[in-house]
């Protein structure tokens, strides 16, 4: 420290470039990405833990809907409403020109091959995140037969679609497979 | 730091000049809130809003950490822990429903700080960065609240956490990964529930800091006045104590009766019906709204109804949303116009007023059910609120002619300043 106010003017001049500005270098950048190292726990922490992403995959029996009946079930805290449409509901949702919707999809791309009576889609309003009605016995199903939001006014139609109202997108389809005939494998 | 006038700090008991010597914090507080801060003589009661703030945070931090002693932040216990508050802790009721409303008083307390800033061009320089950090601590309760209601678990607790972190959730790319980040899970549960109550818990102790900060900064310039006219000599200014203790005492008392008023009688007024119902992930309540202090920007929100140049509706009402309070960061630059109070300034007076139906339209709509006529009246009003700053104040700072100040705040208070003679004729003298 001594030699600070007694710098050697020959070190000084070039590129003014000391041996302490390195070991400052050296030191600050070590101390940063050592900073940085902690912080990676730091913020890791927030995101999902092992036990929820454990809960995240969830079986369901489905035969005992008849056609026209939804349920309601749980996937990863959410519910994920499970519908076995009528023949008129599947030919209502195949007539609509797909290219003309705000989320363009076709029934079949939103459904399993050979289980196009069997939609199975969150429960969870694009727009902000509200439990559309529609699915529960009794429940109001909009003026397109299908789910009806009702925090905001959001209508999906019978592939659970989105028509009308703010939410941007279609119910969102989780991803699944059948098991079995009858199960329903979510997640 | 302060005028050449001010009042020093002289303790006269040997207890007091040894404390001085080694720890001098009596004389930091006579010299902040005591007999050693000039304060303008001409202030109103609209000054008093900033101590009642701090008088607010302070019942908030009370209740608050009486609160923590006996609430679990657990989903499975949080709106039973909370319901046993209300029924079997010994004024357990009272205690919430002052920290409930106190919340609510908080609110009311500050929109009206704000609402002087905007009145009195408090953000003009030299005050610019007190103005800044005022954001800051308005940024800061609204996030502490917004957790503070989460915590009972109830109904509007859950959906008002499920929509604030969906609003996260429109921002491209990284909105989804961000919202489950913010919730840890997929939607709002025991991990979110656990680090709302641990911050809801740090935020008010970070927000006293940013006050000290705003403080500090006030008192380096010192508070401005209703005039505009800054202080000038010593006839401008009266000690903090004991003129504006007693004034602010007065207020106090005031603001006391309103808030026990409400406690008392009507804890439950602003409240919503739905957060007394446990919390139920499979069944939405069909009326969501956001506590009252919320309501215009949650007006703005919802007021994007359709896509808007590519972006899509519900990322255009969050960039709004926020954006209607990041506005106030720009103010003390897009307010050009030398003259600081509304009193001297008959054209942007009007537009003040306006302002301040079009933010009440803002907040009746945003209470209301997101149906016609009100999504209209919103995108309207929206329009406005935006149109006020970007637009109207530049505007009217360069076209407004404003009407003449006096020499100085003794003036304005007597009639005449002796000082105003004497200056005005100095070749003759």
């Amino acid at each position: 420290m001594a030699d600070e106010a007694t710098i050697d003017p020959a070190e000084v001049t070039g590129e003014g470039v000391r041996r302490r500005d390195f070991i400052n270098i050296a030191a600050v950048s070590f101390a940063g990405v050592g900073g940085l190292a902690v912080l990676y726990p730091l913020v890791s922490q927030m995101s999902a833990s092992a036990d929820v992403l454990a809960e995240s995959s969830t079986e369901i029996d489905v035969s005992a809907i008849a056609p026209g009946q939804a349920i309601k079930a749980v996937f990863r805290k959410q519910p994920v409403f499970l519908r076995n449409l009528t023949k008129a509901e599947i030919a209502e949702a195949e007539k609509v020109d797909a290219g003309s919707l705000r989320d363009p999809q076709t029934l079949e791309e939103r459904t399993k091959p050979g289980k196009t009576n069997w939609l199975i889609t969150m429960g969870v309003c694009t727009h902000l995140g509200c439990v559309p009605l529609g699915a529960g016995e009794g429940e109001v199903k909009g003026e397109f037969g299908g789910y009806f939001c009702p925090c905001h006014g959001s209508v999906y139609d019978t592939a659970a679609r989105i028509r009308k109202g703010p939410a941007p997108k279609n119910l969102e389809v989780p991803p699944y497979e059948f098991t079995s005939d009858t199960v329903v494998k979510i997640g | 730091m302060s005028f050449p006038w001010a009042n020093e700090y002289k303790p006269s008991h040997p207890l007091m000049q040894w404390l001085d010597e080694k720890l001098p914090l009596p004389r930091f507080v006579y010299n902040a809130v005591g007999a050693g801060y000039p304060v303008p003589r001409n202030l109103n009661y609209m000054w008093n809003f900033g101590v009642l703030a701090g008088v607010c945070l302070m019942i908030q931090i009370v209740t608050g950490v009486i609160l923590a002693m006996h609430y679990a932040a657990n989903t499975g216990v949080a709106f039973d822990s909370v319901e046993h508050i209300m029924r079997d802790v010994n004024w357990g009721w009272m205690l919430r429903y002052a920290h409930a409303n106190g919340a609510s008083a908080f609110f009311v307390v500050v929109y009206i700080h704000i609402f002087r800033g905007f009145f009195y061009s408090s953000y003009k320089a030299p005050r610019e960065m007190i103005w800044l950090l005022g954001v800051v601590i308005f940024l800061l309760m609204m996030a502490t609240a917004f957790m503070g209601y989460v915590l009972p678990w109830g109904q509007m607790s859950f959906w008002g956490a499920k929509v604030i972190t969906g609003l996260f959730g429109a921002i491209p790319l990284v909105g989804e990964p961000l919202q489950q980040w913010l919730l840890g899970g997929f939607s709002p549960d025991q991990a979110a529930l656990n680090r709302f109550f641990s911050l809801h818990f740090l935020l008010p102790f970070v927000l006293a800091g940013v006050i000290i900060l705003h403080i500090w900064a006030l008192h380096i310039p010192g508070s401005s006045n209703p005039t505009g006219v800054e202080v000038k000599q010593e006839s401008d200014t009266v000690p903090f104590h004991p003129y504006y203790t007693a004034k602010d005492g007065f207020g106090l008392g005031v603001f006391l009766i309103l808030y026990c008023a409400v406690l008392f009688f009507a804890p439950n007024a602003l409240g919503h019906p739905d957060n007394y119902i446990a919390a139920n992930p499979l069944s939405t309540p069909a009326h969501i709204v956001p506590e009252w202090y919320f309501w215009p920007f949650y007006a703005i929100l919802r007021a994007f109804t359709s896509d808007f140049f590519f972006i899509p509706a519900k990322l255009m009402g969050v960039l709004a949303m926020f954006s209607a309070i990041l506005v106030w960061f720009f103010l003390p630059w897009l307010d050009t116009s030398p003259v600081r109070s509304g009193h001297y300034r008959p054209l942007f007076r009007k537009f003040f007023y306006l302002l301040l139906v079009d933010v009440a339209v803002l907040g009746y709509c945003g209470g209301a059910p997101a149906a016609e006529p009100f999504v209209m009246i919103s995108q309207i009003a929206a329009a406005y609120y935006f149109l006020h700053f970007l637009v109207i104040l530049p505007l009217v700072s360069s076209i407004e002619k404003p009407q003449p100040l006096p020499y100085s705040i003794t003036e304005a208070v007597l009639g005449t300043d002796e000082g105003a003679v004497l200056n005005a004729n100095p070749a003759a003298a």
